[in-house]
């Protein structure tokens, strides 16, 4: 039984459209967001359900997750506030914005919130350094940017979460 | 009287990332035109004369390599590199949200030019509502006719098709954007050869940055003269300048390659914040050396002859202005992290390389280093120099080089405040 | 011709062919450049950065093409003013290379020190110490001291299973790749890869069970550090404490060459033990690789359970005795028995095991069986591969044709060496009725069903000929298919064609059908007589091809033979295990083994043989190359070699055979049989140089694979070649009934199966297939049987019980069983099926 190739056909499919028959690889990342969107994050099994439905060995799926960052192999926050501290935005407070937010939310960087519903990392470059600060949420869904944050509007948002879990 | 935009034409028109609206401003002619009425070989030949240069980064001539396309071997691809992971760098972002379907058919035209009948855009995963967006558009262009099988009545056939990348900054470097596409592990490949030979799933492939291809359609429109009557003799066309750091109005400025570093930052970025003292310059993101902000480099053009004479890149022209409050200690600290975070790790120096450079950073930061150490930095950049697989490595020693030879007092204070180490 | 190409390293000119790299031009002219991730049986990757050279060209004038010269005449060089990568740079006319300057010191040095950062450094403990090239290269390139600091140094998991046989020190590994690359590009199963990234990056394997590969002890011998080991030598010994035996792997007929190291040990009460097996170079053979069968499968001939003594029946038990007493009483019973002696030999024995038994047999006028289920042999002597020839040849403009054979299960390094002649572009035709490992490289891939195999030759034979016997219409079908036709023309169309035919759903008699097909088929297309040409037998036994050479044969009707015999001589094969309903009851049985095998259990007289680590002999290989081995370690008191036992008997009846020295069994069999002809143990021990140089001297350049000092083998000539006649002639097709009572189960081979050279390696255990069948799920949902069910089996007098395992890869109609896992199949037949259990 293979969960995501039942579940997900004619996306799969639509997926595996983009891409020429015999390289059926470069539909992993794809799918790698699929599995997260339907598992929260890419368990063993969805390895295993990609390779299948790719046809590779599941090595070649499972070593994309821990080179890229939006992967993860073990479950964190609903919400992923991913707040870019990188050169740009450091210059105009990113740092100072990250540590408040924090002690707001009562997490170090990397933790979770004891309600699981947020992690707060910290990430490089988001491409929007003339809106520090700036951070996007990765949500199994998909991932949304909030620019030109303070840590009052930041807070707002979490709150909306919270109201509405 | 203000020059109108061309690349970030949608600050002048209203919806234009409306296909409706695009096309009443004259959207898709060039494409049409150059799909009915040019041979491929010609648009090779007006990008060529345009002397359009890559706004990746390396700068290299756009018609030029088109023209390296491997024609034995089929069949070709192009791909968008819309990866802009470079601190600093935001432009693409916002042509593709303002003005995507001049981007679109840059990249129509340039498959057009190298007889691609699949493109791609390689987006970071960030730009994941954008992507969405854009897989509407295409969508969209579907149904007028614009993508598809035999494109007004010709035997020419386009599909374009979004990738999703997943938060990795080598992935903008072409040939680890390529192995990346190919559902693999973000890492280089050896080159030669390049990619017009072998690219994507080993076939002839060009790859262009979004930037460089929204470019296209105006220069098929309007000729290549008329391109040339912007910017250098060698660094003709307009730029999108980033402008970030300590200025007052950090954005975007698209203005003609050439401009001064002084009119971006002082007239455009309306100076320094806080009326500070200006310090240093990077032009090229994370990955500049640091231009020490005297008058000589404030009155240097910004373009891809003059920029190197100030010991520097233009690259992406990703332009971060430091100011006198700003220690190279801890600025050199961001971009070692930065670089040791974002390494591949497939060859030695730079792996191993910026991890070594990111513990005497460190170890500077805290208060736990003596001047040997910042020595040894230095001893440890040079030697990752000149041996990286690719330009990565390279870019990591770039701000570490300059600021010890530059600004050697920040590091000397720095280390004269702190005990003698061990 | 490859256009040659002059080049200066250090001052000294060399001439390479066009497209290679500086390092290995250099290695040519016995200059070192070092590397890690460079290997030089991989496509370079420039990632280590150790190999930097400074490179300068000729400065050619644009305009004439002409080198520019300096005042003084000599040609102008530009030197690149950055190091290059020695693995990644294709050598060019002209080229002018040092490999000695302080500059190229001072890079390498920068990279060793920064390899050095995250390593280690525990070389006193490491397996690796002692043949290291990270070791070696730090003490000639490295810095002295480290500026690194020890406490910043990342501390990574040591001795994390990659799976039961590999075992990763992640401290250790210097991210070179080339176990990654081995994996993926030379054995195609890429189940080992790089995750994470920078500092972080580690090889990691998601297969089940964890790197699951038959070729993976390989990556163990080219990583250049000691971050794989293989859990088989992990803390054996330190490298420089071992001894180092060369022989030949007696797991299947390819025939690896192999090196045993061994030691002499206190736990072992001071006995000398072997150690590890590891690779021998022969670029005829094995190249540097073997598959983890040969190398963790030998301790079988280390087990307790070993036969050491004579035994002999009396008052119906085996009791030991001397070997007096037992060589008396078997030569006296022979001389009783004259023509009705039947002697009955598997293939693991060696030519001299061979040729003194049939000296024996038919001294006393009695008859010999060769014990196998497949057929064709003789052909193969007469058309297999000629003298010089070497896989490694084909490529372009070359076919091969593959078979009725899984040669990735059956024959491992086969498949690897087939596959690189189908990269190398040589036409590959597969024929089997179901998916296999090879498809993926294969031009033309046949299907036909379990029965055609012939029939499927022989229409090919008819696409190219007018000669066309009358067949069957199935099989007329087949030569009207497209495929089918373009792959016959493409054979016929070869400079250079070989094929190998297996015994997947064969027996005897059938594949002796196929060979002499396949016979015809190189005949007619004239594939026979020349290098790199002829016929290959995937046997199931290591010299199976030297009995035939021998003049042994199998027996149609070894059954009846058995039955008739007064006396019977069984050596090295195990009948009654294989056949539990055979009647064994000669007058007098006697069993030469390693162990007390079923059939032994019956015997009168039983008489412990020496496996092939405790003595010498020699092999004939399927392509036909002669191998000699010699012992690793000393015999285990009591057994003694097979020919030698042999000769005693002989010996004892006053015969004039040989039975103290195999190389003197060697010189009778030059003498008699033509094909051996000049063949001496010293020609077998000729050892050429051969390329890529392997070698304890520079390890970090191939690994630590053993160079061959003690021959590569001879390749016999084969019989057209010594001008005897190979006819065509039209075998008789044996039609299988697909319908009727039952399934017809076919019989496959598999790598890791149940046979007695397998057994007593409990590493492969969690590998090892059992006693299964395998099932198209339609056809078991057909006759309601389901996945992981106990069926009893039974096939003709002789049963089993099984366990179903449904694949959509079987074709459907029949069932597959492996051999040597106890069901007693040796040719397709039809068998009954019932559940015993639901599970
Ligand atoms: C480490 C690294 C990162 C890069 N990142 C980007 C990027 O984000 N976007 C981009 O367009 N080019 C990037 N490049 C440049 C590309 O390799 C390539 O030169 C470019 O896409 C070519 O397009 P162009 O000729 O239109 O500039 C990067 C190069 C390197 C070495
Ligand atoms: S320079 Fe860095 S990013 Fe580039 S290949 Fe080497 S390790 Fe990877
Ligand atoms: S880079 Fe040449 S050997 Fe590794």
């Amino acid at each position: 039984m293979n969960h995501l190739r039942e579940k997900y056909a004619s996306e799969i499919e639509a997926t595996l459209a983009k891409y020429p028959p015999d390289h059926k690889r470069a539909a992993a990342m794809p799918l790698l967001y699929l599995a997260q969107r339907e598992y929260g994050y890419v368990t063993k099994q969805a390895l295993i359900e990609i390779s299948e439905i790719l046809d590779v060995p599941p090595t070649e799926i499972g070593q994309l997750v821990g080179f890229y960052t939006l992967y993860y192999d073990e479950p964190g926050g609903k919400y992923r506030i991913q707040v870019c501290t990188d050169l740009p935005c450091a210059l105009r407070g990113a740092e100072e914005f990250l540590e408040q937010l924090c002690e707001n939310l009562g997490i170090q960087v990397g933790e979770t919130t004891p309600d699981g519903l947020i992690t707060v990392e910290k990430v490089m470059c988001l491409a929007g350094c003339d809106r520090a600060p700036l951070f996007q949420v990765q949500t199994a869904e998909g991932i949304t940017y909030h620019e030109n944050q303070s840590v009052e509007s930041a807070m707002k948002l979490v709150r909306t979460w919270q109201s509405n879990p | 009287m203000k020059r109108p935009y061309l690349l970030l034409r949608h600050r002048d028109i209203p919806d234009l990332n409306d296909l409706t609206v695009y096309r009443q401003n004259g959207g898709f002619e060039a494409f049409r035109k150059a799909v009915t009425s040019l041979q491929p070989q010609e648009v090779v030949e007006i990008v060529k004369a345009s002397g359009l240069r890559g706004r990746g980064g390396a700068g290299f001539p756009t018609g030029l390599k088109w023209s390296f396309i491997d024609n034995k071997n089929w069949p070709h691809y192009v791909v968008a590199n819309a990866d802009e992971s470079e601190p600093g760098t935001f432009k693409d972002r916002e042509i593709m949200e303002g003005n995507p379907f001049q981007f679109l058919e840059g990249l129509m035209i340039a498959s057009y030019a190298v007889q691609a009948n699949v493109a791609y855009v390689y987006l970071r995963g960030e730009f994941w509502q954008l992507a969405h967006q854009l897989d509407r558009r295409i969508q969209q262009l579907h149904n007028a006719g614009l993508l598809g099988d035999r494109l007004f009545g010709t035997d020419y056939s386009l599909r374009i098709f979004t990738h999703l990348g997943a938060g990795a900054y080598i992935c903008g470097e072409e040939t680890a954007l390529l192995e990346s596409l190919e559902g693999k592990l973000g890492q280089p490949r050896l080159r030669p050869p390049f990619p017009p030979a072998v690219g994507l799933f080993g076939k002839p492939t060009i790859v262009n940055n979004v930037e460089t291809l929204a470019n296209v359609p105006l220069i098929i429109e309007r000729g290549a003269d008329w391109y040339r009557s912007f910017g250098t003799e060698k660094s003709p066309g307009v730029k999108i300048f980033c402008l970030s750091g300590r200025v007052n109005r950090p954005g975007n400025y698209e203005l003609p390659l050439g401009t001064t570093f002084r009119e971006l930052i002082f007239e455009h970025g309306k100076g320094i914040l806080g009326g500070k003292q200006i310090k240093a310059i990077m032009a090229a993101g994370a990955s500049s050396a640091l231009i020490v902000a005297d008058e000589r480099a404030l009155d240097t053009p910004m373009d891809y002859e003059s920029v190197p004479a100030l010991g520097a890149q233009l690259g992406s022209a990703s332009i971060i202005v430091i100011d006198e409050t700003v220690s190279m200690d801890w600025l050199i600290r961001k971009t070692i992290h930065f670089f040791q975070h974002e390494s591949c790790g497939k060859c030695t120096p730079c792996r191993e390389g910026t991890y070594w450079m990111k513990h005497i950073i460190d170890r500077i930061h805290r208060g736990q280093a003596n001047q040997n150490d910042v020595e040894l930095l230095y001893d440890v950049a040079s030697q990752i120099r000149g041996k990286c697989l690719c330009a990565l490595g390279e870019f990591s020693t770039e701000a570490v080089l300059s600021a010890l030879e530059r600004f050697p007092q920040d590091f000397a204070a720095r280390v004269a405040q702190q005990e003698p180490a061990l | 011709m490859t256009k040659m190409i002059t080049l200066t390293i250090d001052g000294i000119q060399v001439t390479v062919p066009e497209g290679t790299n500086i390092v290995d031009a250099a290695k040519k002219a016995g200059i070192d450049v070092p590397v890690f991730c460079y290997h030089p049986k991989m496509h370079p990757v420039g990632m280590c950065r150790m190999c930097l050279v400074e490179v300068g060209r000729p400065v050619v004038d644009r305009a004439t093409g002409e080198f520019v010269r300096n005042e003084d005449g000599s040609i102008k060089i530009q030197f690149n003013p950055k190091l290059e990568t020695g693995c990644t740079t294709p050598v060019s006319e002209g080229m002018v290379v040092i490999n000695t300057s302080e500059k190229v010191k001072r890079g390498r040095k920068d990279i060793l020190e920064f390899l050095l950062t995250s390593h280690p450094l525990d070389c006193p403990i490491c397996d690796k110490g002692g043949e290291c090239p990270l070791q070696n290269l730090t003490m000639a390139h490295g810095p002295g001291s480290s500026r690194f600091l020890f406490d910043e140094k990342k501390h990574l998991l040591k001795h994390t299973p990659l799976g039961e046989l590999i075992y990763l020190d992640q401290e250790r590994c210097i991210q070179c790749g080339r176990c990654v690359r081995f994996q993926e590009e030379l054995v195609d199963d890429p189940v080992i890869g790089f995750s994470q990234r920078g500092r972080s990056l580690q090889i990691v394997t998601f297969s089940e069970p964890g790197f699951d590969s038959i070729f993976s002890g390989n990556t163990t011998d080219i990583c250049p550090v000691g971050a794989l080991t293989t859990a088989d030598f992990r803390f054996g010994a330190r490298p420089w404490e071992l001894n180092a035996a060369a022989s030949i792997c007696q797991q299947c007929p390819v025939g690896c060459n192999l090196t045993l190291n061994v030691r002499r040990e206190a736990v072992a009460s001071g006995k000398v033990v072997i150690k590890r097996v590891m690779p021998r170079q022969n670029e005829w053979v094995n190249e540097i690789w073997i598959c983890d069968k040969g190398r963790f499968g030998y301790h079988y001939t280390e087990s307790p359970e070993r036969l050491t003594q004579p035994l002999v029946r009396k008052e119906g038990e085996l009791q030991p005795v001397s070997w007096e007493e037992a060589l008396e009483l078997v030569a006296e019973r022979f001389r009783q028995a004259g023509e009705n002696l039947l002697s009955v030999a598997g293939g693991r024995l060696s030519n001299e095991d061979f040729f003194n038994l049939r000296k024996l047999t038919e001294g006393l006028g009695g008859k010999t069986a060769l014990y196998t289920h497949m057929g064709g042999g003789d052909l193969v002597a007469l058309a297999g591969m000629s003298k010089d020839s070497n896989l490694a040849e084909l490529g372009k403009g070359d076919a091969i044709f593959v078979i009725a054979s899984d040669l990735h299960q059956e024959a491992p390094i086969w498949w690897l060496r087939v596959k690189q002649a189908a990269e190398r572009g040589a036409t590959l035709i597969v024929a089997l009725p179901r998916p296999n490992r090879l498809d993926k490289f294969a031009q033309h891939v046949l299907r036909y069903r379990y029965g055609e195999e012939s029939g499927l030759v022989l229409a090919m034979l008819n696409v190219l000929s007018a000669k066309r016997p009358e067949l069957p219409e199935s099989i007329n079908a087949l030569w009207r298919d497209a495929e089918v036709q373009a792959a016959a023309k493409a054979f016929a169309e070869a400079k250079n064609a070989v094929i190998f035919f297996g015994s997947e759903g064969v027996g005897l008699q059938a594949s002796q059908a196929l060979a002499q097909a396949c016979a015809n088929l190189l005949l007619l297309t004239n594939h026979v007589g020349r290098p790199h040409n002829g016929l290959i037998a995937v046997w199931q036994r290591p010299n199976d091809q030297g009995a035939w050479e021998l003049g042994w044969r199998p027996s149609p009707e070894l059954r009846e033979a058995m039955g008739k015999a007064s006396a019977l001589y069984l050596v090295a094969c195990d009948p009654a295990a294989d056949d539990p309903g055979l009647p064994l009851t000669p007058d007098f049985l006697v069993v030469q083994d390693l162990f007390l095998t079923a059939t032994a259990k019956l015997a009168h007289v039983v008489l412990p043989a020496l496996p092939f680590t405790e003595r010498e002999g020699s092999l004939v290989s399927g392509e036909r190359r002669v191998q000699r081995y010699y012992p690793a370690i000393p015999a285990r008191p009591g057994a003694r070699a097979d020919f030698a036992i042999i000769g005693q008997i002989g010996k004892q009846l006053g015969m004039d055979l040989e039975d103290r020295i195999a190389s003197k069994v060697m010189l009778r069999i030059a003498a008699e049989v033509p094909a051996f002809a000049g063949i001496t143990y010293t020609t077998l021990a000729h050892a050429p140089e051969q390329w890529p140089i392997i070698g304890r001297a520079d390890l970090y350049y191939g690994g630590t694979t053993y160079e061959n000092q003690q021959g590569i083998g001879v390749q016999l000539p084969n019989g057209v070649e010594r001008g005897e006649q190979l006819t065509l002639s039209w075998p008789a097709l044996v039609t299988l009934a697909h319908h009727g009572e039952g399934y017809l189960a076919v019989p496959v081979t598999k790598l890791y199966d149940g046979g007695s050279t397998l057994m007593a390696s409990h590493l492969l255990d969690q590998r090892r297939v059992g006693s299964v069948i395998w099932m198209h799920p339609a056809e078991a949902s057909q006759n309601a049987v389901q996945d992981g069910e106990f069926v009893h089996l039974q096939i003709g007098e002789a049963s089993a019980i099984a366990t179903v395992q449904l694949d959509e890869q079987v074709p459907q109609g029949v069932i597959l069983a492996p051999r040597s896992t106890g069901i007693p199949l040796h040719e397709p037949r039809l068998v009954q099926i019932k559940v015993v259990e639901r599970s």
